[in-house]
C-alpha cells in the first residue's frame, strides 16, 4: 500500500499559492475591524496614531538641574567641546515642527520643538569619524551615524508644544532626531561621543535595531 | 526575531472582567525569558492591520507562552483579544522582544516587584519563573489594585505566597478594599510604598510596572528614598519596549 500524498501539478500550485497568499495577507482574524486605513501618507507601517504623549524609559527619570548641565561633543583627538546651558540658550535656535514615530507602534503628528541644530553645534568641530554615542544623563545611551544628525536633521531640544521639556519626556534637554524611531531621540541628553564604527546603545544591546528607521520598520534587530 | 509568525490560540480564560488570559503555542519559539514582551498583529478582511505589544506572564524554554490582555475602554485591538479571539483562531505574533526588562534565574539580588493594574503581568512571569526555579532569593511583590475583583492571578498569587517561602505577596486596595483589610482603600503613597518595600539595606532589584504615571511616581520615591536608580527597572503598560 501507498500512504505517499500524490497531487496533480494543478493542485501543487494550488497549494503553493495559498501558501504564498498567506504569507502576504496574514492571518485574517475575522469579525476584526479596527480603526480601517489611516489616509494620511504621513504614517510609517505598523504605525498607529496617537494625540498622547506617552513616556516610556528603562528606569527612572533623573533630575538634572540646567546650572549643572551641559552638552559636549567629545572627538578622536580628545578634544572635548562643551556648552553650559547659558551658553546653549545663546546659540541660533529653530523652532521646527515634526511628526515622531515611537518604536511601540504609535506616532504623533505636528508636534514643535525649540532647539539649537547639530549643524550648529558641529560647526566649530573637527572630526573624520562617522559614528556617534549618544549620552545621556542616568546613563542612557544610543547610537547614531553622524550622516543623521547633519543637514537640518536633529537638534538639542529644550522646548516642546511652546513649554520648557518636561522632566519626563527628557527635560531639561533631549535629542531631538525625529526620522528615526523616538528611542534615537535620547532623553535626558548629556553629549554625543565620536564613533569610528558604529556601536549598539542601550536598546541597541537589547533587542532593538541598529539605525531604526520607522519607514522600513527597522524595530527590531 | 523580526519576522511574523503564526500563533494558535490553545487556550483562553478570564482572569478578571476586563482581562483574559490567551494561551498561544508558535510554532519555532524557542522560549522566552520573564519579562519579555511580543507583538501581536491583527488584520481585518480588508487588509488593515493593528499592530500592539503584549507583556507575556510566562517564561520557559517551550513553544507556548501566555499573555494577559486588558481590556481598554477605547482600545483597537485588546476588545478583540478579551472578548473575540476563540481557542482555534491564530494570529501573528512577532517576538518575544526585550533584554532589560527581564529576570533570569542566575540573577542573585533578593527581588523588589511593583505592580499597578495589569502593570501585574511581565511581574507574573518572574514570579513563575522563580518558583518554577531552585533560585533561593527573595520575591517581594506590591501590587497596587483597584479592588479584589480587579486583581490578576489572585488566586495563583494567593497559593503561591502560602506554599512558598521565598514570596512574599501584598497588596494595596485604590477603590474597594475586601472586608476585614486593615487599610482604607487609598491610592499608593510614599509612606506605604516605603513601609512595604524590602528595605535599601537589602540591596533589592526592583522592577516597576504599570501606568506612566504610576511608574514615575513609584520611581521618583524611591530614588529619592535611596534606591540607587541603576537597580530599578521600569516598564509601562499598554506599550512596552522603546524609550520615548
Amino acid at each position: 500500500m501507498e500512504h505517499g500524498l500524490r497531487l496533480r501539478a494543478s493542485e501543487w500550485r494550488g497549494i503553493l499559492l495559498q501558501t504564498s497568499k498567506r504569507a502576504i495577507m496574514g492571518i485574517i482574524s475575522s469579525g476584526f475591524r479596527g480603526r480601517g486605513h489611516s489616509d494620511n501618507p504621513a504614517l510609517p507601517p505598523g504605525q498607529y496614531e496617537t494625540d498622547g504623549f506617552p513616556v516610556l524609559s528603562a528606569g527612572p527619570a533623573p533630575d538634572v538641574h540646567t546650572a549643572e548641565w551641559e552638552f559636549f561633543i567629545q572627538t578622536e583627538t580628545g578634544a572635548r567641546h562643551s556648552w553650559s546651558w547659558d551658553e546653549m540658550m545663546a546659540l541660533p535656535q529653530d523652532e521646527v515642527t515634526r511628526d515622531i514615530h515611537c518604536v511601540t507602534s504609535w506616532s504623533k503628528f505636528g508636534t514643535t520643538w525649540r532647539g539649537v541644530s547639530l549643524d550648529t553645534l558641529f560647526e566649530s568641530v573637527e572630526t573624520t569619524f562617522d559614528f556617534t554615542m549618544a549620552h545621556s544623563y542616568g546613563g542612557y545611551t544610543t547610537n547614531v551615524p553622524l550622516e543623521d544628525l547633519l543637514d537640518g536633521k536633529a537638534w538639542v531640544a529644550w522646548e516642546f508644544d511652546g513649554e520648557p521639556l518636561e522632566r519626563a519626556h527628557g527635560g531639561p534637554a533631549r535629542l531631538l532626531v525625529p526620522h528615526l524611531y523616538f528611542w534615537k531621540s535620547a532623553k535626558w541628553v548629556r553629549g554625543l561621543q565620536m564613533l569610528q564604527y558604529d556601536e549598539p546603545g542601550f536598546w541597541e544591546s537589547n533587542g532593538y535595531h541598529m539605525y531604526g528607521d520607522p519607514w522600513r520598520e527597522e524595530r527590531y534587530s | 526575531m523580526s519576522g511574523w509568525r503564526v500563533a494558535d490560540v490553545v487556550g483562553a480564560r478570564r482572569e478578571t472582567s476586563t482581562a483574559r488570559t490567551l494561551s498561544l503555542r508558535i510554532p519555532g519559539l524557542g522560549g522566552n525569558l520573564a519579562g519579555q514582551h511580543v507583538d501581536v498583529r491583527l488584520t481585518a478582511e480588508d487588509g488593515y492591520s493593528a499592530v500592539r505589544s503584549y507583556s507575556i506572564a510566562t517564561a520557559g524554554t517551550g513553544e507556548t507562552l501566555e499573555i494577559t490582555v486588558d481590556e481598554l475602554p477605547d482600545g483597537e485591538v485588546s476588545p478583540y483579544l478579551v472578548e473575540d479571539v476563540s481557542v482555534g483562531d491564530q494570529l501573528e505574533v512577532r517576538g518575544p522582544v526585550g533584554g532589560w526588562f527581564v529576570w533570569k534565574p542566575e540573577h542573585t539580588s533578593p527581588v523588589q516587584l511593583i505592580a499597578g493594574g495589569s502593570g501585574i503581568v511581565p511581574l507574573m512571569a518572574m514570579i513563575r519563573a522563580h518558583e518554577a526555579s531552585d533560585n533561593p532569593s527573595a520575591f517581594s511583590l506590591l501590587y497596587s489594585v483597584r479592588s479584589e475583583e480587579a486583581a490578576i492571578y489572585r488566586d495563583e498569587l494567593a497559593t503561591l505566597a502560602e506554599r512558598s517561602a521565598k514570596l512574599a505577596v501584598d497588596y494595596v486596595y485604590t477603590r474597594k478594599a475586601p472586608a476585614g483589610w486593615p487599610a482604607e482603600p487609598k491610592r499608593l503613597d510614599q509612606a506605604t510604598l516605603l513601609a512595604r518595600a524590602m528595605p535599601v539595606q537589602a540591596e533589592p532589584s526592583i522592577y516597576v510596572c504599570g501606568q506612566t504615571v504610576f511608574v514615575e511616581t513609584v520611581a521618583d520615591w524611591l530614588v529619592r528614598a535611596g534606591y540607587p536608580p541603576a537597580t530599578i527597572k521600569t516598564e509601562r503598560y499598554g506599550g512596552t519596549g522603546g524609550t520615548s
